[in-house]
């Protein structure tokens, strides 16, 4: 399955935010005392990890014999018939556990295991992260406890009997919205209380100065490989880099190969939910103001009390209030667009990756193919358009079929 | 003399340690809310703390978490609980420090915040996640209108630190007895009172110990070697239980705290 032909890695050192964690205005560390040194303990430990030759070694060779990188890249032609358009999938969904998520928890992982601690907890929303996690965990022989909340125990049941399987411990968080917002709550109560044995090994682009930098670079390697493999293809960059964007770690991923080729659009897509109304979507871009969530200073869906706001969104992993700094950053600045893609929208571009292509794609990476989809459809100039399928729609199966059930009987 | 350096000055004129109460502000509702701190003060707490109900208090354990959720379904928010605190300022003689996480001052504004607090009566503020190199900017400003911002040591806090907090710190410092969230124990920490010691070596600045007390006893263990103790969880589970009855069931608390 890997692509041979392809060697690069994540990249390290490449963006580094200022000394205290800050893209611009965004960032930072906002965390109880008692976090504050761990976390410096945290950062120090991962900036030497980062330029060690033996700890580099060591996760360049967990990704590619055990993750199965490079992933493929892939041209979904019978897709885009008709159209100007040539659309480029990466095959993130071909990683080992169906994800991305893999590629930063393997990193975590094992920087936790060079730290000394015996215990990690983690937050997930989808599953993904918390399958990642719990993979790294049985293969480093760590114990892992992943927060979840009882909203997604009950749509993502397989992932949470994964997690499981995997020698896990699930917990279900019945607490606020009861999604990742709560879990994020939860694993970090539990970090405050376990600090001295444990690490919290976060699964997005978000939380206190190192994590938005740590994720991103752990997810580098998509956009390094998906550089090399699209100028190998094509013989150019493309003109769109398109990813879904729940807390941000794919789409950050795939964007850092390419801030610096100012002639590739970057596209975040957000979850557009059931409508633009606070509550019933999780578009942070289109509903949300600066404020701080935990542990960093973004763009989050509140109210005028600072209260967070519930969300909703038909994927899990999109369903979250606020957005990685960075990306709020580089949208500040300009470099980035965000545009988001309806519940409906989703679920028609699940189907429609099925159907001509044979690709199940994930809930979430469904929102990214729903814009390309659209893009395709619309546009009339040639155009090379790559998209992060960032996961597989294996664990979503369940949830398509009684949602299409549904929208079958009312129709 | 700010009411936060007046009443831990006689609290040492007395020779006796403080007893600092937290509540959530709104819990069960902003008017009880309001009767609940008129009975603390009057049941001889020395300093209260009044806690800001925030939707993700990250910080906090169940008990706070719920005491959260009923102040946010009764209407409570950071700038009620202003109102609040304005409202009984003139009736209650004892300082008053906002507990808050920093997204509802964020978005109230921070000059706002401060001059809300400052007409309000405020006399100290903590604000759980800014820690302090986040905090020059925050404590010049509140510091311009006379209020004290409060820093939290926590075990965890490196030598180092102390000195920074205790540089910026006025009031009083609040230490973290132990890792983890709020909420009552058993018993007091075993690494509170090594803490403390550790923190006087840097300071002269009051110290009380919170995290974990619910009981007398415990109040009279962190005596011997703090200025003040804080109760929070415990007297909230009072409150949670009490309903309309709140007021009368806190302040009979506190005394029972205070041994009468």
């Amino acid at each position: 399955m890997a692509d041979v032909s392809v060697t690069a890695g994540p990249v390290f050192g490449r963006r580094d935010p200022d000394a205290r964690g800050y893209f611009g205005a965004f960032g930072g560390r906002f965390i109880p005392e008692t976090l504050v040194q761990p976390v410096e303990e945290l950062t120090a430990a991962y900036f030497a990890a980062r330029t060690d030759a033996g700890f580099l070694a060591e996760l360049h060779q967990l990704l590619s014999r055990y993750v199965g990188r490079p992933t493929p890249l892939y041209e979904a032609q019978r897709a885009t018939a008709g159209t100007p358009v040539r659309l480029f999938l990466k095959r993130e969904d071909l990683a080992h556990t169906g994800a991305h998520k893999i590629n930063n928890a393997m990193g975590q992982v094992l920087l936790a295991a060079r730290m000394g601690k015996r215990r990690v907890v983690a937050e997930t929303g989808a599953g993904q992260h918390g399958v990642a996690t719990a993979t790294a965990c049985a293969l480093m022989g760590i114990e892992c406890v992943v927060y979840m909340g009882s909203e997604d125990v009950s749509r993502q049941a397989l992932n949470v009997f994964r997690m499981r399987v995997l020698g896990a411990t699930v917990i279900s968080v019945d607490a606020g919205t009861r999604t990742l917002k709560d879990a994020i709550n939860e694993a970090m109560r539990d970090w405050v209380t376990n600090v001295e044995t444990t690490s919290y090994v976060l699964g997005s682009v978000l939380g206190p100065h190192p994590y938005p930098l740590m994720v991103r670079e752990f997810q580098s390697v998509i956009g390094a490989e998906a550089r090399a493999q699209i100028l190998r293809d094509t013989g150019r960059l493309p003109d769109v880099a398109v990813a879904c964007v729940g807390g941000g770690s794919n789409a950050m991923g795939l964007f850092d190969a390419f801030i610096d080729d100012p002639s590739v659009r970057l596209v975040g897509v957000e979850a557009g939910g059931r409508a633009i109304e606070p509550g019933e979507h999780a578009a942070r871009f289109a509903g949300g103001r600066e404020g701080v969530l935990h542990g960093t200073r973004t763009l989050v869906l509140q109210d005028v009390h600072g209260n967070i706001q519930s969300t909703h969104s038909v994927s899990a992993g999109l369903d979250y209030a606020s957005v990685g700094p960075e990306h709020a950053w580089l949208h500040s600045k300009g470099r980035t667009e965000y545009a988001f893609a309806d519940d409906t929208a989703a679920l028609d571009a699940f189907q429609w990756l099925a159907r001509t292509e044979g690709i199940l794609p994930a809930l979430e990476s469904s929102h990214a193919i729903a814009w390309a989809r659209q893009f395709a459809a619309t546009t009339r100039e040639p155009a090379v358009v790559l998209v992060n399928l960032s996961g597989r729609g294996d664990k979503d199966v369940e949830q398509v079929r009684r949602m299409l059930t549904e929208k079958e009987q009312t129709s | 003399m700010s009411r936060l350096r007046g009443a831990f000055a006689e609290l040492k004129a007395q020779g006796r340690a403080g007893l600092v109460t937290y509540i959530t502000a709104g819990d069960p509702s902003p008017a009880i809310s309001c009767d609940v701190l008129r009975a603390i003060a009057a049941a001889g707490a020395d300093v209260l703390e009044v806690g800001v109900p925030f939707s993700d208090p990250i910080a906090d354990g169940p008990v706070i978490q719920r005491a959260t959720e009923r102040a946010l379904a009764a209407g409570g928010n950071l700038s009620v609980t202003l109102d609040m605190v304005a409202s009984v300022r003139t009736e209650i003689r004892q300082p008053i420090v906002l507990f808050t996480y920093v997204n509802p001052v964020l978005q109230m504004g921070v000059d706002a915040f401060v001059a809300r607090a400052a007409e309000a009566g405020v006399d100290g503020v903590l604000l759980l996640d800014l820690p302090i190199e986040e905090s020059d900017d925050m404590c010049a400003r509140l510091a311009a209108r006379g209020i004290d911002q409060i820093f939290l040591i926590s075990p965890t806090t490196t030598d180092a630190r102390v000195r920074v907090a205790a540089g910026l710190a006025r009031g009083f410092l609040y230490v973290i007895s132990r890792l983890g969230v709020t909420g009552a124990r058993a018993h007091v920490a075993g690494t509170a009172a090594p803490l403390v010691e550790r923190i006087r070596a840097a300071t002269s600045l009051p110290i009380a110990v919170g995290f974990g007390l619910s009981r007398p006893e415990h109040l009279t263990e962190v005596a011997g070697y703090a200025d003040a103790a804080v109760v929070g969880s415990a007297l909230v589970t009072v409150i949670g239980d009490a309903g309309v009855d709140a007021p009368a069931k806190a302040g009979e608390f506190v005394r029972w705290l205070r041994g009468q």
